[in-house]
This record gives C-alpha cells, sequence and structure tokens, in this order.
C-alpha cells in the first residue's frame, strides 16, 4: 500500500492509461491518478501532455485532490499559458473561500504560476488576500507580492502593492512582519536604488518587537534586514545590540551567525572603552565556537566566517584556539578551515600548542592536508618570531622523514623562513640539499633553486647543483626554468671566475632556444645588464630584499570590512564580495561598516562610503569600467605586503626607476649592446605600471601659474602642464589641461613620443572619481605616433561615470595605454570646469538659501592681489560660469553674491567683497557640501588671477 | 610563493611577461565583462526567490530519485557539477558543501546515506539552506521512522506534499513538526487501509491552530489520558587524547531532549541545581530567554511530543572528565612485513559508575592485510577491505582489564606505515551526566492534573579519538 505503486508502468504507454484514469466519474481513481502523474513528476518524467487533464481535476470539495492539482499546476503552466488560463475561475473562486487555509493556497499558488497573462487576474484576489481578516493569509499574501514582482515589476508598482506591504511592517501579528520584511527585502535586493525598506528608529523597534515573537526563518529575514540600517549614533546601536544579543542562544545555527553580523556591524561604532564593548566581544565567542559542534555542513559555513570575525576582531576567540584543533574522521573541507584559523589565532602564548598539533597532523594519512599542515608550521615561524627556532627544527624532523610530499612541502616553506629571517638558520642548506634529488614537484625544485641561488657563496658545489638541474632545462616548467635562470645569474655574480661557461650556457638556453616570451625576455635583461655594467647588475640582481611578513595572507582591510557586512552569505564563503559573482551588477550594494559616531574617534572606521555615492544608478558600462581601473590599480606588483597602496609606491616607485632609467640608457645609448643577437623588441616590451599618485602631487602648483591664455569664449584654461613625464611611461610623454566650452568639458592632451619606436592602439581610462568624470568618447589618435611626433588631442568628458569620493576631492587617476604598456598618472582637475551653464540662481531663491544653510557651512576665504573691480571681476567670473545674483554697496566696499553650480547638482552661494584699491578681497562661501568650498575658492582665485 | 621570490628580484620583476599581459588583457577587455573569480561564479542576477529553487535527491550510487522545483524547472544536468565533485572526494563524507557551477550553486548535505542538493540562484545565506535541508531530514524521519530512500519513494505524494508546504517561494512556511503533522497526515497503515475504503485523505482542512499565534510550536487542544514529562539528559565528551595519555582537548556536548505528553497547555519550569554549569546554551524557540538570563530557570510552554529543549557546551578543562583510558602499543617493523598491535583499556575517572558499551575503532594503515589478535574480552572483527578493525568489549571490570593483542601483517615490499592509527572509543555510562548537571525539579502550571515525570542521565563518548 505504498506509494511506489504508483511508478509501475503498463506496456500500452503510460500517458494514455493516465489520461483515461483522469477522466474516470470515479473520485477515487482521479485522485490515484493524479497521484501518479505527480509520482511521475518527481523523478522528471515530461508529463506536460496531461494538462488539461488534470486541470479538469482542480474543481474538487477534495483539498488533497485540489493540493495535487496545484502542485502540478505550478510545475507545468508555464509550459502551458494558454491552457492555464483555464484555472484562473477557480483561482479567483477559491481565494473567497470561507476557509482561511485554502484561500491561502489559492493566493499562494497562483503567484507560482509564472504566466503573464495570469498576472492581471491575480490583482484583485491578491489585494484583498492582503487585507485579509486572517493572519495566515495575509502573510502568505505578503510572500506573493514578491512573487509577482518579479514577474512583473511594474504591474505591482502601479497596482500599489508596494505601499500596502509596507504597511504590513506594523501588522499586528509577527508572522506577518516577518513575511513582509522578508518580501521587501527581496524586492528590494532586485531595485537597489528604491528606498522600499524605510529605516528609521520607529521601524527598527517594530521589527526588533517581531524579532521576538516569530519563528526562526522570520527571525533570520529581519536580523539580515536590521543588519542594513545604521544607527544614527552609538547609543542607538549598542540598544539594537542589547535588543539582538538574546539570538545567540537560538537553535537555529542561522539565526545565530545573522545576529552575529548585526553585532560585528554595530559593534564598529561603539567605543573601546565602553564597558559594554566588552561584554559583547565575550558574548560572541560562545555561540561561535557552539556552531562548531554542528553538522559538518555547517562547521564548514561557520568556519569561513570565523576566518574572517578572526581577522577583523581577533580578541573574540583568542583563548579557543583548542575548539579548532583538527579530528582525524573531521571532512577535509573542515579540517582545511581549521588549520587556517588555528594559524589565524597563534601567538606566543599558544604556539607551543599549535606547533605541537601541527607535528601530528603532518603524519596524518590525508596528503592534501598533511601538505598544508607543513604549510602551517612555516606560516607559524613568520607570524611568531619566539617560535621560529622551534618550527624550523620541527620542519627538519619532518625532511627526515623522507615521505616525498613532506620534504618538498618543507623545503617551500623553509625558504621563506629564510626570507623573513635571513641569516639566522642558513646552517640548514646542508641538510635541504641532501634531499635535492627526491624533488619532483616545480615548487619544490623552484625554492630549492632559490636557496641555492641566494646562498651559493655559502655551498661550495653550488655550481654543480644547478648544473645539474640545467640538464634538462627545456623540461622544467616554467618558474623552475625562471629560478634556475636567475639563481644562475646569482651564483655568477657571485662566484665569477668558475661560473662564466654555465651563465652563458644558461643565458643561451634562455634566450635562443625558449619560446616562453617571460623566460626569453628575462634571459635578455640579465644578459644585456651583466655586458652593460656588471657592478650594476649586482647591484640590481643582488639588491636586498624586503622582508616578508606574516601579513601576506591576510584579506585587504577594506575588502575585509566589507565581507564583515555579508557575514553568513555566499560572500562569506568564497571570502569575496558579491559584486564579484553577481551578473550584471544589478541588485549590487557596496556595503561597508558603519563610521563610529558620537564622541569615539573617527581614525578606527576605515573606508565608509561616501553617503551621497549612489549606488547602481550608473549605466551597466561605467561602473564595469571602474572596476577595471581600480583592479589596474591594485596590482600588486611591489613586495607582497599587503598594505594600501599609497604606502607601498615609494618602493614600487623605486624599483620603476631603477628600471625605467637604466632601461632608457641601456636601449637609448647603446642600442649596439644588444650584440649580435638578433634581437627584436617584443610588441609590449615595457616597464610594470607606476602608481600615479606621487606624480601629480606635483601638480599643485599649477593654479600658481600666471602666465597662460584664457579662452574668451569659455571657462578659463590653464596651460598645460606635463602630467606624466617621458621617464615614467617608456617614452611617452603625456601634458594636459582642462576645458569648458558650451556646456562641454573636454581634456586637452598633448602626447608626444619620445621613444624610439612607434606608438599606436591609445586608450584611455578614468579611475571612478568624485564627480563621475569619465571619457565621452574614446581616445583618438588616427596615426601612428612615430618618435619625437606630437599630437594634440581633445578629449571631451561627460559627467556620467562612476562615483567614488576622491582625496583630495579633485584628484583624477587616469589609467593611458598604448602598445607597450599601461601608464597611470593622477591629476588634479580645476573646479570650475564643472560650473554649469545654468547656474544662476534667482534672488529670492538666493536669499531664502542663503538663510536654509546653516552657518556652519560657510567657509571664507581671502584672495591676496588681485587688483580688480567689481565690474571685471563680474565678468571674469561669469565666463567661468560663476554668476552674479545681486550687487550692493556697503561702506565703500562693493558685494557681490553670486552663485554657480556643479555638474552634480550641488548648488554653491558666494559673496565676494571687494573693496576699491586694496588689492585683496574677501570670499565667502556656503554650500551644503561644504567639502567642495576649498576648490570652489581655488577656482575663484585661478580665474580671477588670469 | 615562488612567484613573490620572482617579484622581489628587481629585475625580474619589471620583466613578468604574465603579469604584463593580465594588465593588458584587463585592460582590453570589453567593458562590460564582470570580474569572475575562480571559486565563485557568476548568478544570474535576476533576484528570483530568496533560497531553494530546487530540490534533488540523490543516493549513495548517483541516482537522482527525487526533484522538487520551487520555481521553474532546472534540469538535472546540473548535478553534474556536483558528481563531479564527489568523485574527486573520494570519500562521501568529503563532499564540499557549497559547490559554485556556472548559474547556480548548489548546497548540500549527507544524511542518512543520502544526498539533498539544493539549487541556489542567488546570494543566500548557505546555513540558511543547510539548516532547512536538515530540516528536510528531520521531517522524513519524524514522518516515515526513517530517512531513506526507500522510505521516501514508499511516501513519495506525502513527501511532495510535505515539501511543498515547507517552502513557499523560497520562504520556509511551516517546518515544525506540530504543525506539519496537522497539515498534512503522517502514513500508518490502519489509515492507509482506512482511506483507501472510505476515500478520506490524509490531508487536514483545517488551518494548522499554533501556526499563527505566539506559540506556534503547540497545537491546540492536546488531550491525554496518561500526562506525563521525561528529560534525558545526554551528554558527549568529545576529546583528543595524545600518544602519552594527556588531553589534548576536552568538551562535553549537552543536550535536554525532552518527550512531553501533557493536555492542554502547560506551562513548565525546569530548574537546575548548578545552573551556573550552563553558561553556553542554545535554547528550543519555546524558552523564555529573560527568565533564564535573570534567574537560570527553563520556563516554557513545550511544543507536544518529543523535541530538543536546549543543547549546551561545557569546555572548562577542569570539568571535563575523561572516564577511560587507554594504554597502546602499535609499531611496525622497517623492512619487515609485520608489526605489532596491543591496547588495553581501563576505567579513570568514572565516578564509580559501570563503563559499558565500549567499542574502539581503529582506521588502520592502507599497507595493513590483516591482523592477528587475540583479546580478554568480547570480539573483533577487521575488514582487509577498509582496514578498520572494530573492537567490540562490553563493559569494564576493574579486575581484569580488557586487552587486544597480537599481529599485523602488512604488504610485502611497501614501506613501514608513517602515520599511526588514530583510536576512536565508543562508551556510555548510565544515570551520570559527566559535567555534574542535575535537574533539581520540575513545576507545572496553567493546568490542574498532576502529570508524571521523569528525569534519565547518560553521558556518551562522542568524537572521542586517542592518538598513538
Amino acid at each position: 500500500m505504498t506509494d511506489s505503486k504508483y511508478f509501475t508502468t503498463t506496456k500500452k504507454g503510460e500517458i494514455f492509461e493516465l489520461k483515461a484514469e483522469l477522466n474516470s466519474d470515479k473520485k477515487e481513481k482521479k485522485k490515484e491518478a493524479v497521484k501518479k502523474v505527480i509520482a511521475s513528476m518527481t523523478v522528471g518524467k515530461d508529463v506536460s501532455a496531461l494538462f488539461p487533464d488534470v486541470v479538469n481535476c482542480m474543481q474538487t470539495d477534495n483539498l488533497e485532490l485540489k493540493k495535487l492539482v496545484y502542485l502540478y499546476l505550478m510545475n507545468y503552466a508555464k509550459s502551458q499559458p494558454d491552457m492555464a488560463i483555464m484555472a484562473v475561475n477557480t483561482f479567483v473562486k477559491d481565494c473567497e473561500d470561507p476557509n482561511p487555509l485554502i484561500r491561502a493556497l489559492a493566493v499562494r499558488t497562483m503567484g507560482c504560476i509564472r504566466v503573464d497573462k495570469i498576472t492581471e487576474y491575480l490583482c484583485e484576489p491578491l489585494r484583498k488576500c492582503l487585507k485579509d481578516e486572517d493572519p495566515y493569509v495575509r502573510k502568505t499574501a505578503a510572500v506573493c507580492v514578491a512573487k509577482l514582482h518579479d514577474i512583473n515589476a511594474q504591474l505591482v508598482e502601479d497596482q500599489g502593492f508596494l505601499d500596502t506591504l509596507k504597511d504590513l511592517i506594523s501588522d499586528s501579528n509577527p508572522m506577518v512582519v516577518a513575511n513582509a520584511v522578508a518580501a521587501l527585502s527581496e524586492i528590494a535586493e532586485s531595485h537597489p536604488s528604491s528606498n522600499l525598506l524605510d529605516l528609521n528608529p520607529q521601524s527598527i523597534n517594530k521589527l526588533l518587537t517581531a524579532l521576538n515573537e516569530c519563528t526562526e526563518w522570520g527571525q533570520i529575514f529581519i536580523l539580515d534586514c536590521l543588519a542594513n540600517y545604521t544607527p544614527k549614533d552609538d547609543r542607538e546601536a549598542q540598544s539594537i545590540c542589547e535588543r539582538v544579543t538574546p539570538r545567540l542562544s537560538h537553535a537555529n545555527s542561522a539565526v545565530v551567525l545573522s545576529a552575529v553580523k548585526v553585532l560585528m556591524k554595530f559593534m564598529e561604532m561603539l567605543s573601546k572603552d565602553l564597558d559594554y564593548y566588552g561584554t559583547l566581544l565575550k558574548k560572541l565567542a560562545p555561540p561561535l565556537v557552539t556552531l562548531l559542534s554542528a553538522e559538518p555542513e555547517l562547521q564548514y559555513v561557520a568556519l569561513r566566517n570565523i576566518n574572517l570575525i578572526v581577522q577583523k576582531r581577533p580578541e573574540i576567540l583568542k583563548h579557543e584556539m583548542k575548539v579548532f584543533f583538527v579530528k582525524y574522521n573531521d571532512p577535509i573541507y573542515v579540517k582545511l578551515e581549521k588549520l587556517d584559523i588555528m594559524i589565524r589565532l597563534a601567538s606566543q602564548a599558544n604556539i607551543a600548542q599549535v606547533l605541537a598539533e601541527l607535528k601530528e597532523y603532518a603524519t596524518e594519512v590525508d596528503v592534501d592536508f598533511v601538505r598544508k599542515a607543513v604549510r602551517a608550521i612555516g606560516r607559524c615561524a613568520i607570524k611568531v618570531e619566539q617560535s621560529a627556532e622551534r618550527c624550523v627544527s620541527t620542519l627538519l624532523d619532518l625532511i627526515q622523514t623522507k615521505v616525498n610530499y613532506v620534504v618538498q612541502e618543507a623545503i617551500v616553506v623553509i625558504k621563506d623562513i629564510f626570507r623573513k629571517y635571513p641569516n639566522k638558520y642558513e646552517s640548514v642548506i646542508a641538510t635541504l640539499c641532501e634531499n635535492l634529488d627526491s624533488l619532483d614537484e616545480p615548487e619544490a625544485r623552484a625554492a630549492m633553486i632559490w636557496i641555492v641561488g641566494e646562498y651559493a657563496e655559502r655551498i661550495d658545489n653550488a655550481d654543480e647543483l644547478l648544473e645539474s638541474f640545467l640538464e634538462g632545462f627545456h623540461d622544467e616548467s616554467t618558474q623552475v626554468q625562471l629560478q634556475l635562470l636567475t639563481g644562475i645569474v646569482k651564483l655568477f655574480l657571485k662566484k665569477p671566475t668558475e661560473t662564466q661557461e654555465l651563465v652563458q650556457q644558461v643565458l643561451s638556453l634562455a634566450t635562443q632556444d625558449s619560446d616562453n616570451p617571460d623566460l626569453r625576455d628575462r634571459g635578455y635583461i640579465y644578459w644585456r645588464l651583466l655586458s652593460t655594467d656588471p657592478v650594476a647588475a649586482k647591484e640590481v640582481v643582488l639588491a636586498e630584499k624586503p622582508l616578508i611578513s606574516e601579513e601576506t595572507d591576510l584579506i585587504e582591510p577594506t575588502l575585509l570590512d566589507e565581507l564583515i557586512c555579508y557575514i553568513g552569505t555566499l560572500a562569506s564563503v568564497y571570502h569575496k564580495p558579491p559584486s564579484a559573482f553577481v551578473e550584471g551588477g544589478r541588485g549590487v550594494v557596496h556595503k561597508s561598516l558603519p563610521p563610529r559616531t558620537a564622541s569615539s574617534e573617527s581614525a578606527e572606521s576605515p573606508e565608509t562610503a561616501p553617503a551621497g555615492a549612489p549606488p547602481g544608478e550608473q549605466p551597466d558600462v561605467i561602473p564595469a569600467q571602474g572596476d577595471l581601473l581600480g583592479d589596474l590599480l591594485n596590482l600588486d606588483l611591489g613586495p607582497p605586503v599587503s598594505s594600501p597602496p599609497l604606502t607601498t609606491s615609494s618602493v614600487q616607485m623605486g624599483a620603476v626607476d631603477l628600471l625605467g632609467g637604466g632601461l632608457d640608457s641601456l636601449m637609448g645609448d647603446e642600442p649596439e649592446g644588444i650584440g649580435g643577437t638578433n634581437f627584436v623588441a617584443p610588441p609590449t616590451a615595457a616597464v610594470p605600471a607606476s602608481l600615479g599618485a606621487p606624480i601629480g602631487s606635483g601638480l599643485s602648483d599649477l593654479f600658481d601659474l600666471t602666465s597662460g591664455v584664457g579662452t574668451l569664449s569659455g571657462s578659463y584654461v590653464a596651460p598645460k602642464a606635463v602630467w606624466l613625464p617621458a621617464m615614467k611611461a617608456k617614452g611617452l610623454e603625456i601634458s594636459g589641461t582642462f576645458t569648458r566650452q558650451v556646456g562641454s568639458i573636454s581634456m586637452d592632451l598633448q602626447l608626444t613620443n619620445k621613444a624610439l619606436q612607434v606608438m599606436t592602439d591609445f586608450a584611455i581610462q578614468f579611475n571612478r572619481n568624485s564627480f563621475g568624470l569619465a571619457p565621452a568618447a574614446p581616445l583618438q589618435v588616427h596615426a601612428p605616433l612615430s618618435p619625437n611626433q606630437t599630437v594634440e588631442i581633445s578629449l571631451p568628458l561627460s559627467t556620467v561615470g562612476s562615483v567614488m569620493k576622491m582625496e583630495p576631492l579633485n584628484n583624477l587617476q587616469v589609467a593611458v595605454k598604448n602598445n607597450i604598456d599601461v601608464f597611470y598618472f593622477s591629476t588634479l582637475y580645476p573646479l570650475h570646469i564643472l560650473f554649469v551653464e545654468d547656474g544662476k540662481m534667482d534672488r529670492q531663491m538666493f536669499l531664502a538659501t542663503w538663510k536654509d544653510i546653516p552657518n556652519e557651512n560657510e567657509a571664507q576665504f581671502q584672495i591676496r592681489d588681485c587688483p580688480l573691480n567689481a565690474e571685471a571681476a563680474t565678468s571674469k567670473l561669469q565666463s567661468s560660469n560663476i554668476f552674479t545674483v545681486a550687487k550692493r554697496n556697503v561702506e565703500g566696499q562693493d558685494m557681490l553674491y553670486q552663485s554657480l553650480k556643479l555638474t552634480n547638482g550641488i548648488w554653491v552661494l558666494a559673496e565676494l567683497r571687494v573693496q576699491p584699491g586694496n588689492p585683496s578681497c574677501t570670499l565667502s562661501l556656503k554650500c551644503r557640501a561644504p567639502e567642495v568650498s576649498q576648490h570652489v575658492y581655488q577656482a575663484y582665485e585661478t580665474i580671477l588671477k588670469n | 610563493m615562488i612567484d613573490r621570490v620572482g617579484v622581489f628580484e628587481a629585475v625580474n620583476q619589471a620583466i613578468s611577461w604574465a603579469l604584463r599581459l593580465r594588465v593588458l588583457a584587463a585592460f582590453s577587455a570589453s567593458s562590460a565583462s564582470v570580474r569572475r573569480g575562480p571559486g565563485a561564479e557568476s548568478l544570474t542576477g535576476t533576484g528570483v526567490g530568496k533560497m531553494i529553487h530546487s530540490l534533488f535527491l540523490i543516493n549513495c550510487s548517483g541516482d537522482i530519485f527525487l526533484e522538487k522545483h520551487w520555481k521553474s524547472v532546472v534540469s538535472q544536468s546540473v548535478c553534474d557539477y556536483f558528481f563531479e565533485a564527489q568523485e574527486k572526494a573520494a570519500d562521501v563524507e568529503n563532499v564540499p558543501p557549497v559547490i559554485s557551477t556556472p548559474h547556480h550553486y548548489l548546497i548540500s548535505i549527507y544524511r542518512d546515506k543520502l544526498f539533498f542538493v539544493s539549487v541556489i540562484q542567488t546570494e543566500v545565506p548557505p546555513l540558511f539552506v543547510i539548516e532547512f535541508l536538515h530540516r528536510v531530514a528531520d521531517t522524513f524521519q519524524d514522518y516515515f521512522g526513517e530517512c531513506s530512500e526507500a522510505a521516501i519513494k514508499d511516501n513519495v505524494v506525502i513527501v511532495y506534499e510535505l515539501l511543498e508546504e515547507m517552502l513557499d517561494n523560497g520562504f520556509p512556511l511551516a517546518t515544525e513538526s506540530n504543525i506539519l503533522k496537522e497539515l498534512i497526515k503522517p502514513p500508518t497503515i490502519l489509515r492507509s487501509v482506512v482511506n483507501s475504503i472510505t476515500g478520506s485523505s490524509n490531508v487536514g482542512d483545517t488551518l494548522p491552530t499554533g501556526q499563527l499565534s505566539n506559540i506556534p510550536w503547540r497545537r491546540a487542544g492536546v488531550k491525554y489520558t496518561n500526562n506525563e514529562a521525561y528529560f534525558d539528559v545526554v551528554e558527549e565528551i568529545d576529546a583528543i587524547i595524545d600518544k602519552s595519555g594527556s588531553t589534548v582537548f576536552a568538551e562535553i556536548q549537552g543536550v535536554i531532549d525532552a518527550c512531553i505528553k501533557l493536555s492542554g497547555m502547560p506551562d513548565l519550569s525546569l530548574s537546575f541545581m548548578n545552573p551556573r554549569l550552563l553558561d553556553d546554551v542554545s535554547f528550543h524557540p519555546c524558552i523564555r530567554f529573560k527568565r533564564w538570563e535573570s534567574e537560570r530557570v527553563l520556563s516554557f510552554i513545550p511544543p507536544d511530543g518529543n523535541f530538543r529543549l536546549i543543547s549546551y557546551r561545557v569546555s572548562s578543562q577542569n570539568l571535563v572528565a575523561i572516564p577511560v583510558y587507554v594504554k597502546h602499543s602499535i609499531s611496525f617493523k622497517e623492512n619487515s612485513s609485520c608489526g605489532r598491535f596491543d591496547i588495553t583499556i581501563g576505567p579513570k575517572q568514572n565516578m564509580g559508575k559501570t563503563i559499558e558499551g565500549i567499542t574502539v575503532t581503529v582506521h588502520m594503515p592502507k599497507v595493513v592485510l590483516n591482523m592477528n589478535l587475540t583479546t580478554t574480552q568480547g570480539s573483533y572483527t577487521f575488514d582487509p577491505v577498509t582496514k578498520v578493525l572494530t573492537w567490540d568489549v562490553g563493559k569494564i571490570t576493574p579486575q581484569k582489564l580488557p586487552s587486544l593483542k597480537g599481529l599485523v601483517n602488512l604488504q610485502s615490499g611497501a614501506p613501514k606505515p608513517e602515520e599511526n592509527p588514530s583510536l576512536n572509543i565508543q562508551f556510555k555510562i548510565q544515570q551520570l551526566a559527566i559535567s555534574g548537571l542535575k535537574v533539581n525539579r520540575l513545576d507545572m502550571y496553567g493546568e490542574k492534573y498532576k502529570p508524571f515525570k521523569g528525569v534519565k542521565y547518560v553521558t556518551k563518548a562522542g568524537k572521542f579519538q586517542v592518538r598513538t
């Protein structure tokens, strides 16, 4: 008497038989037939041909039969839209049924039928159900709005369902509230700009009340919604935290993790001195640890999140090291995550325990795990200096086991230890060399070669060792080849007399017999370096290397902060922001931790997006460009120190200078130095990109230039300044300026080719910037730019690009590409190019606005050495779109009241006081966005003085 | 790492082709392109649904035997990505729970030899999905007595009805067993006979009473002739003991499971002799948190039937007693095809209670061919295919400690195994909560009858491992 009987088929043809049964007069037979149809559906059989017959069974008093038919409908309505219409009448009728269960069932099912034609019939019943007396029906209807929105968003808006849904947030029944929140969150997700979930202290209070009473799933929706709210100050943050903390004791781990997210985010706003802050830290540890005793799948997700939490606030779990110890029958994915967290928590206090564990793991069965454990020992050595010695001896013990993969991993990590603690552990090199023959993995071979090359002077037979690798040079993987090349060059520089032959051999192998461009290129560079200036070569190749640090494997802080906002989501599992894997950019809002407010210092809260940055409003193309460029700028070409790019830029610049200069002289002065080799410059030979920031600073004196020709027909135009010197850009020199003429902004560029080869394929991109400046057209250089040729280009700009607040506000980071490489520079644009033509404000309006803007937004500046009278100033400013609204004479001083508007709609009101005979004038600026005042002042100064 | 070495060499850094090409590629890539991480694939950003799009049930031999779609139908072929991961994982337990495919994410759990694979299309909290999947498995267990392929196939229509009832548009609808049972009656032999005679159905046609009340976990109108309330305090010791017998890690995972058969709307208060032990607790939603915070009393209106009242963790090292010890000597000789195996097990901190149900499981190294052992107590088996040695010991009598010793035959010519196997130990101690937790009293308010009350304690080994 089980359902498996429904799976039996007859020879005649299943569909045929079912059809007959469905049309039977006997109720019971019908029901059995529908059950058979459903059974077929569960195993993926196509029974859509029975559509009309099944729908005919819909009109019934039997609830089970009705439910079964509904199940069928949901599956197949989409493939038979015309037939599905047949069902509409029954739905509409069921929505009026006295039994709330049937009303809810009908409205729920209707929403699942994703057929456009049906939706219009759905509206009326849905409207009724949203106001139904029974909360069960209301909560079902709330979800239905989300379903309908997914099918036809416009319809939902037109019908006013969104407002009804918002009203349901104040419903008396907590389940209805939870479902309304869930539905609104889902709708909001696809419309990030809409202000659907208008979170304010009142609505937050309602949510917090509902939180205590609704089901576990509803709690998750509410908590996730709360996490999007930014409290106005630390007191509000604390009071929300207090009301959320009890959720940490919930049996449902998803509730717990959502609560952790809210707390981690709002904690950011609390001062560390607060007693409550400490209490909260203590409360967070137990629930996180408890998650680790759940099923392995839950553990995995929890561990990925704990990994983030430990990086953000290590103090939470610092005493809980032991719970991350690995049990031998943990699934491998749990083992690997635990190991990672163990290293993050390792400190001087617990390192002995950790090492003992790691050593234990290194003898386990699972190869991947053993490898990672060995690597972890190395990471401990780098992280906890006091333990380095013990780690090294542990690694040596492991090498003695002679287990092949253990030895290889150990060598790879010992190389890193050498890099962290130079001249300390080299005594172990002899032991390492004994294992040379057993190394068969590229990474281990490369590491060994690096060690031999780096310490060539201490290894008597270094030349023999390296030579032995050279025999099979072409069979090696690229990383081994590159290391071998470098290693032998190092050896040669250290012991030039005995190894001349060897170095020639490797150079010719690399340059002539290899078709790997990386290898060939590196080979040539060494060759030229060595043949031009061996001393310089020594300085370059044997240069002191920066130490590696423990921080290398930490997540970059801004990304970490963003990920903390996504605790519990897929993003937290992959440690990537959702923007990295949600297609189309739709629905992606970058989240950031709230800034600390009130009394506490704000230095602790990194990277808060400017409040005004409108997310996701730009056309798709622009943000993608922005991202791309952001990527380029983040490319870490320097040492792997994961500090923000700016702080490392000096190091990087150093490297670039070294090369840029050296290379130029190599190629420019002595092209014959290439020797007899038939060297053709590869089409993209280049120097790595440098960050443009330091160059940009040279531009700050731009405004002091007093000469220059202002065009009368438009705003003042500064003379061109060199933005990118040829030295930094492989011979490409870029100078330029910004202009504004009849409403259009352009960037006037002058490109000069100071290299010896022809340049082609120019392209330009901007990084996101404060006012969304972006190229409105591609950079058009029509003919190739031959050496010593200069070309002038005017690049039209638009202001619809991605917006990101820059520091300083008018900073613009630019990337220019040509056939040689990509170059970066940054420049400051004068703000007046953003002053729009319709910036003249009506007098009344001016007066009202002036009064309306609070006095603390007023900024006052002195403009010195500007012997102009009021008329001259007015006309000069007018040509740059600063309009004089009114003029007054007070006690011999001329007061000019002026207005201007920026491209992004920000109004700036000004009062300019000019005194005849006094070369200084006073400028008072009022603006709702006071941060622009400084730049407006600079614009004034520039315009008036030119 | 070696990459970084390269980068450090100032010169090498300059001419890293690979890097440069990547930069150029990124620059010239069409601006509409979206960055994709290697681990995370793109989701179609349609914003459809909050969570589970579809569910596939897959057995151990890789047959998809049930599928349910809450939105449009997703082709079975999406499971190929899962099978791929399964193949890579070697062991079924090692299949990663979150897998990304070009257009979907697959989030799965492994329960009772079945995979529950859910298909996800949008950013969704994975724990939410995993918790829900476990709830589905729990419900099957509850309804059919077991969560197996056979049981599911036998009740496929009920399964389908249940799944539809549990999830609507990705929002969990009814997951409480009490409510589900009012909506869809569990199958019983008697009922299916009656149904087939009378034509009545197993679908309830009234709205479940608990669904919307403030106590959604309890149905109204419960009636028993014998009113009973039983509590089981079950504690499991998770521990790692190192070679020398000292404790590397130990904690107690405790739960209090309740079986409540009380009429009406009883309001219960459960208090403990030593509630301070409980500082890391997870509660069933029925428990009034505030009352616990202020008075350390568990106050609640219980669901009807079996449920887990609380789970807790005691980790403070000195509170965790280790009831057994193991003396072991396992060695493999170099260049010979045999080894010695010798373990003895004895009681340690057992609080004067008998330790029973002892089983020792050992995963021997792969090169072990066979084992010739003698035991003083119980019986042992060795499976030469899985290399698992199981020793069923039974009770420990302190007068004569059980031991198992003998020879291990290794594959000849193979190198001696590097790793020594860990011993996994199971045991049970009746009438003892090893943490010392004791229930003080149970009071009932709101109803007039006198219920029958009982508390049972038991301590078991959880993940109790001895390294050798």
